[in-house]
């Protein structure tokens, strides 16, 4: 009964911020609040691989490009066809099928890719893992610039957009993602994460079957990250090979290692410290990157733990040793 | 057949390059059990150096193109790269280890030099910035701001990849965006063995490779900082105890790395002149893959994985498609982390509780 009321005052409020938004704060700083969204979805699921089940993935993007090509090309071949069953609906309900579904299917798509991923992280540990991912979110890279029905190196253009309401969506998206790994972390799958990331031969001698749970944490973080894709293809209504380099997942590893390790309100904060500091100094051209990166090695140099440490919003004790 | 000892040689070329980059990680990893990505750009750094050096109207005067001032210009820029690689240990890697001083002092110098190149593109901006940074670090330093000691892996590594940023987008700002052409430090003669061809750039890629691989070896195998080197990345804590400044030993080893890396650098640009600041990512990466591919932290397997990859290459775009060219490196290393994942010429290790 309180989820209930929960989802629905939650609706109701990002419908009512939705209509009021732009014109509060103009069309600019709207862009950036939603790309934030986008940023929080993406970096709080890498949260659950990199900082709640210790493996080391750096091959986000991947997932990430995943997801927004897959609804894409779904939208943009598939269109009529789907219209045309659900063709009782009115234009606007017709759309959000169209969206709701294209984000499924992305989600689907990832998650298969995270199975992919995740079963040689069966074999691998740390930095061998950490390559792998690196390698995969490159290969699928060089395949969708190969691929020419979906634009290739030209980029993916006429996505068709499907919503004016991406505010409400994104933030509804990132309820769900925040809620899902919030409460995930904190049901005994959570518990089974944490102790692969504590010690990982100790909980397999007290029976977490370790090879399932982390399959299991790249399949979920995979998901979310499919659905940030579609939400981002959708919204920015082109896509191009060069957004899913591995600098992004870099990037995202930035957000949830500024943020803390581990914490999800620090990965939700990392997330928009980084858009927001990379978007505000956008006129200082090269400083800006320069001294975005300079700050990064402070950060770490400084404050290893990240700003929130291991706490923050959701609570849960870390010990301090994870990598071997 | 032609066409595949054509490919062959293309691709020995191609490889050594890849190996000679691959080093620096291997050496790396082997003493710090750290993926160093910022070597991808010390190899761009390389290049620009020599670029740089080359194009200098005081150097061209007094030694014009021949084989010695090729020879001096690759020096210089190796030199000047194991600089920078000892640079980047001193104030990036360093401090997680032990809490050394300076670094905030550093940093805040640096990006004081970019805001001042930022506010007024001058030499006295720039300076005055990086002076006014140093005094904050300093006092920052006074007032007890130290260095955390870095108790996961994890946290270095995105220090490597800050560092790496930071290299690439300086590179930007103080070499400029725009791709440059390398100047011809060496006379470029084509030669033909029958149908054959061997441009004197692929011979000369491969002949220096060489000389530096067996030099690497020997310093490795029969020196006293080889051999520190050796105990080093065996066990860094018993190697303290022997009496080794390990510290030293770390800055060595960055510092040859970096010098190969510098030599890779200017070695592939007298076969594709085109350099710009972000040109080591890729060769970086793949180098990289290299040094898996022959078991990271071995340094033949190293010069093994550059040489299997360079050819693995130009053989799949060979028989295949050209485009896929940069994903070939990838499968390569996916395929051997599955099925050996202790590399070519790896040991495999026992997993300890």
């Amino acid at each position: 009964m309180r989820k209930a009321i929960f989802w629905i005052a939650a609706v109701l409020i990002l419908a009512g911020l939705q209509t009021q938004l732009v014109g509060w704060i103009g069309a600019y700083y709207y862009k950036i609040v939603i790309l934030a969204g986008i940023n929080i979805i993406l970096a709080v699921s890498l949260n659950l691989i990199n900082g709640i089940t210790g493996q080391f993935s750096i091959g986000h993007a991947g997932f990430y490009a995943i997801g927004a090509y897959t609804s894409a090309s779904l939208v943009h071949y598939g269109e009529s066809a789907i219209r045309g069953t659900v063709a009782f609906l009115p234009r606007f309900g017709q759309d959000t099928v169209l969206l709701l579904l294209g984000i499924l299917v992305a989600a689907i798509a990832a998650g298969l890719a995270g199975v992919a991923v995740g079963i040689p992280s069966l074999r691998l540990r740390g930095d061998y893992l950490a390559i792998v991912t690196l390698g995969f979110g490159e290969i699928i890279r060089v395949l969708i610039l190969n691929i020419d029905a979906i634009g290739g190196a030209r980029g993916f253009s006429d996505i068709p957009p499907l919503s004016n309401f991406f505010f409400f969506w994104v933030f509804l998206f990132v309820l769900m993602t925040v809620g899902t790994i919030h409460n995930l972390v904190n049901s005994s799958y959570g518990r089974a994460f944490i102790s692969i990331r504590d010690d990982e031969i100790a909980a397999e001698a007290m029976g977490v079957d370790t090879t399932r749970f982390k399959v299991l944490s790249f399949v979920i973080s995979s998901m979310f990250a499919g659905i940030g894709g579609s939400l981002f293809g959708h919204y920015t209504a082109y896509l191009n090979p060069n957004s899913f380099t591995f600098v992004t997942s870099f990037y995202l590893i930035i957000m949830i290692v500024v943020g803390g390790l581990g914490s999800i309100g620090g990965s939700i904060l990392g997330a928009i410290l980084v858009t927001v500091i990379l978007e505000a100094f956008r006129s200082l051209s090269e400083f800006r990157l320069v001294g975005f990166s300079i700050l990064l090695v402070l950060v770490m140099i400084y404050r290893p733990q990240g700003l929130m440490g291991s706490r923050g919003m959701f609570k849960f004790k870390r010990r301090a040793a994870v990598a071997k | 057949m032609i066409t595949f000892l054509q490919q062959l040689i293309n691709g020995i070329s191609q490889g050594s390059a890849y190996a000679l980059i691959a080093l620096g990680y291997t050496m790396v990893y082997g003493v710090l059990r750290l993926i160093n990505f910022a070597h991808s750009d010390v190899y761009m750094f390389g290049a620009f150096m020599g670029y740089y050096i080359a194009n200098n109207r005081t150097f061209q005067a007094r030694m014009g193109t021949s084989l010695f001032s090729a020879m001096v210009v690759m020096l210089l820029a190796m030199v000047l790269s194991a600089g920078l690689g000892i640079i980047i240990e001193r104030f990036a890697y360093r401090p997680g280890r032990t809490k050394t001083r300076f670094t905030l002092a550093f940093w805040l110098g640096v990006l004081g030099a970019a805001f001042g190149d930022l506010l007024g593109h001058s030499f006295a901006a720039v300076v005055g910035g990086a002076l006014a940074g140093i005094a904050v670090g300093v006092v920052g330093e006074l007032a007890g701001f130290r260095p955390v000691q870095q108790d996961t892996r994890l946290g270095l590594l995105i220090i490597a990849i800050g560092v790496s940023l930071f290299l690439e987008n300086g590179g930007q700002l103080v070499f400029g965006a725009d791709p440059k052409l390398f100047p011809e430090i060496l006379p470029s003669k084509s030669l033909n063995i029958g149908p054959l061809n061997l441009d004197s750039p692929k011979l000369i890629v491969l002949g220096v490779s060489i000389v530096l691989m067996i030099l690497l070896n020997v310093v490795v195998n029969y020196t006293k900082t080889g051999k520190a080197m050796r105990a080093v990345s065996f066990n860094v804590d018993a190697a303290k105890l022997m009496g080794i400044n390990t510290d030293r030993i770390i800055a060595a080893t960055f510092a040859m790395g970096s010098a190969l890396a510098a030599a890779g650098g200017i070695l592939v640009s007298l076969l594709y002149p085109k350099i710009e600041p972000l040109m080591g990512v890729n060769p970086g990466l793949k180098a990289f893959v290299a040094a898996v591919l022959g078991g990271i932290g071995n340094i033949p397997g190293a010069m093994v994985g550059g040489l299997v990859l360079g050819m693995a290459e130009v053989m799949a775009v060979w028989l295949g498609s050209s485009t896929y060219r940069d994903a070939i490196a990838f499968v390569v290393l996916i395929l051997i982390l599955l099925f050996k994942p202790e590399g070519i010429m790896g040991k495999g290790l026992v997993e300890k509780v």
